[in-house]
């Protein structure tokens, strides 16, 4: 939504990415320091401990059997010593309709969110190269359009886009993005995700050094020829970093799936089904902890695997939502 | 596996599809004749994101404008769904909680991401601290709901607590509480998730901020016999100004747009629903088209001076430098 100042940018990732790095007080002042900032160390542990316990608190609680789950605090664990697998065999596991199935709508929500980054990515590259080295009348005010359309709320988007999907979009009865399937899904992903794309890819884009594009259009190279083999491969770095984020976001998402899913297993995320289990077996402990679990795992993952890309998006692109 | 395999062949053939398309548009780039080649190259380039944005956001944005005036049967009835919005009482109390939330979620995550963000600066096992405050981040708002739906769960006086909160109310000697449902307090225990979330953003991009400040100014304050508290008051928090004004704005304007929470832990039940919620309620649920336009475009110009003023300091900055 909104970039960091560019001053900070620079000089911040590298001792972001290597604090060992980082300047250090020299070995008296280093003691002094300790010394007095106990106190600020113990609130930091605090913190550190009450943003910790409630996820740990329900991965612990996911390996309990049921009646200890319902029965007692997760924090009795410790003096009664009680773990099974079963309550991620019973959400996993494919069954009725009354069953989690969580494994269906796991599947469900990367098959939305695979598509629905790429679509991004590519055609977000696309006019993000445009704007940054195209010669065209009238392109930065279409620029500051497009990056302006960021403001625009997802929520005031949703009900026009659902009516053109079911009444606008289609030939006969048929209708190009059918209800009940991933299509509208994948479009709606992809336009919401947009303004932003072309923002950062272009704010990358158009610092890659004006000579190596004009040499390939010495060469003859046409437009094609540059974006995919000079581009593309220059911008990867930014590709990455917002390519991460788009997918957490839209792993994450809830609000855009229950507007366009239909809410099946053939359609709804993971997230979604999440929700449903919430309001309807609100009490259901064993099976909830167990699937929350499985609905973060894929960011947590994705998180403290590639946390240098994250944080670098994070700091680049500020947040949307 | 069957419904695995038939998934993964519906976005195979989205994405070869997609491929195809862009093929396409490549091709007719490469083949234009040399007169119009750079005006259909450019125009090639754009069209793709420039429709989907013209369809998924311009035009929605002027329908859900257009539809506020209307009322559930279509018919154009002025101005009455805004003082719906201003005069009933559920409707009240849905501004009112937003407000609740505005104010607090940005200013308590920023400074408790601050202050920590300063506490661990240069400690021992600074990353892992981070990631700890961080991880929150990476998890969907729906994960967090259970996550804190388990820690505020409430079993009757007699039986024992498995939410950790009224445990340790027990522990106290006090007696369990419904922390979800009961007005108004319950707002501020849901608030206390977003707080939880948005934290780890402030900290990062604070904590960056802070390692950017040139050590000579920080060496100069020192040598000064400036305070810890001096130091922080007079150095710290001047120098780091833009980057805070972007956290607190960022996490205003994902505040603002709140859903996920509200709908996965009270559905918006018991006076806690906001504005991002309700919208969705009476769009879609509650089959008032115009009453959720309204909130949509109310949500819209609540947003809008947060990102205008944004956008201009920023401009601000690029100048001075």
């Amino acid at each position: 939504m909104s970039a960091i100042p560019a001053e900070n940018t620079n000089k911040v990732f590298p001792e972001l990415q290597d604090i060992e790095t980082a300047e250090r007080p020299p070995i008296q002042r280093r003691v002094r320091q300790r010394l007095t900032s106990r106190g600020a160390t113990a609130a930091a542990v605090i913190i550190a401990v009450i943003w910790t316990i409630p996820t740990f608190g329900l991965f612990v609680s996911s390996f309990r059997p049921e009646d200890n789950i319902k029965g007692n605090g997760w924090w009795n664990v410790f003096t009664d010593w009680q773990f099974t697998l079963a309550n991620y065999e019973d959400v996993l596991a494919p069954g009725g309709s009354q069953s989690p199935n969580l494994g269906s709508y796991f599947v469900n929500s990367l098959a939305i969110v695979i598509p629905g980054t790429i679509f991004t990515l590519v055609i977000g590259a696309m006019a993000a190269y445009m704007f940054a080295w195209g010669r065209f009348r009238g392109k930065d005010g279409l620029f500051i359009f497009v990056f302006a359309l960021q403001i625009v709320p997802l929520q005031m988007a949703l009900i026009p886009l659902l009516q053109l999907f079911t009444q606008v979009l289609k030939i006969g009865d048929l209708q190009l993005f059918p209800s009940g399937t991933y299509a509208q899904l994948w479009v709606a992903h992809t336009i919401f995700g947009l303004p932003l794309a072309i923002f950062l890819l272009h704010n990358f884009i158009a610092e890659i050094p004006g000579e190596v594009i004009e040499a390939a259009r010495v060469d003859g190279a046409g437009h094609s020829t540059i974006f995919w083999r000079i581009i593309i491969p220059l911008a990867t770095p930014a590709l990455a970093s917002f390519g991460i984020f788009q997918f957490l976001w839209l792993w994450n998402d809830l609000l855009v799936a229950l507007v366009f899913s239909g809410g099946g297993a053939d359609v709804a995320p993971i997230t979604q089904r999440l929700a449903e289990l919430q309001g309807s077996r609100g009490g259901e402990w064993q099976r909830l902890t167990a699937g929350a679990f499985v609905s973060i795992l894929i960011p947590l993952a994705v998180f403290f695997g590639l946390q240098r890309y994250f944080v670098r998006g994070l700091l680049a692109g500020g947040l949307k939502g | 596996m069957e419904d695995i395999a038939e998934k993964g062949l519906q976005v195979v053939v989205a994405l070869a599809i997609f491929a195809a398309i862009i093929g396409v548009i490549m091709l007719i780039v490469d083949r234009a004749p040399k007169s119009a080649r750079e005006k259909v190259q450019i125009a090639g380039f754009l069209t793709p994101a420039l429709i989907l944005l013209a369809v998924g956001l311009v035009y929605p944005a002027l329908q859900t404008t257009y539809l506020s005036f209307t009322n559930a049967a279509g018919e154009f009835i002025g101005l009455d769904n805004f003082v719906w919005m201003f005069t009933q009482p559920e409707a009240l109390i849905t501004l009112r909680n937003t407000v609740i939330w505005v104010v607090l979620v940005p200013l308590l995550a920023s400074s408790i991401g601050l202050a920590y963000a300063v506490f661990i600066d240069k400690a021992r096992g600074e990353k892992a601290l981070k990631a700890l405050v961080f991880m929150p981040m990476a998890i969907s708002f729906v994960g967090a709901g259970v996550i804190w739906r388990f820690v505020y769960a409430y079993k009757g006086a007699e039986a024992d607590q498995i939410g950790l909160v009224n445990q340790i109310l027990v522990w106290f000697g006090q007696t369990p509480k419904q922390f979800l449902l009961d007005a108004p307090e319950n707002t501020f225990f849901l608030i206390a998730v977003m707080i939880w979330i948005q934290t780890g953003f402030a900290m990062v991009v604070l904590s960056a901020a802070i390692k950017g400040i040139p050590t000579e100014i920080i060496e100069a304050a020192r040598l000064d016999g400036a305070s810890a508290w001096q130091q922080f008051r007079n150095v710290t928090i001047p120098t780091i100004r833009g980057s805070l004004i972007v956290v607190v704005t960022t996490i205003t304007i994902g505040t603002l747009k709140v859903f996920d929470i509200v709908r996965t832990m009270t559905a918006g039940q018991y006076e806690t629903s906001v504005v991002a919620n309700e919208m969705y309620t009476q769009a879609f649920r509650a089959g008032e088209p115009g009453r959720g336009a309204a909130l949509a475009l109310v949500l819209f110009l609540m947003v809008l001076p947060v990102v205008v003023y944004n956008a201009r300091l920023l401009r601000q900055q690029k100048e001075i430098r």
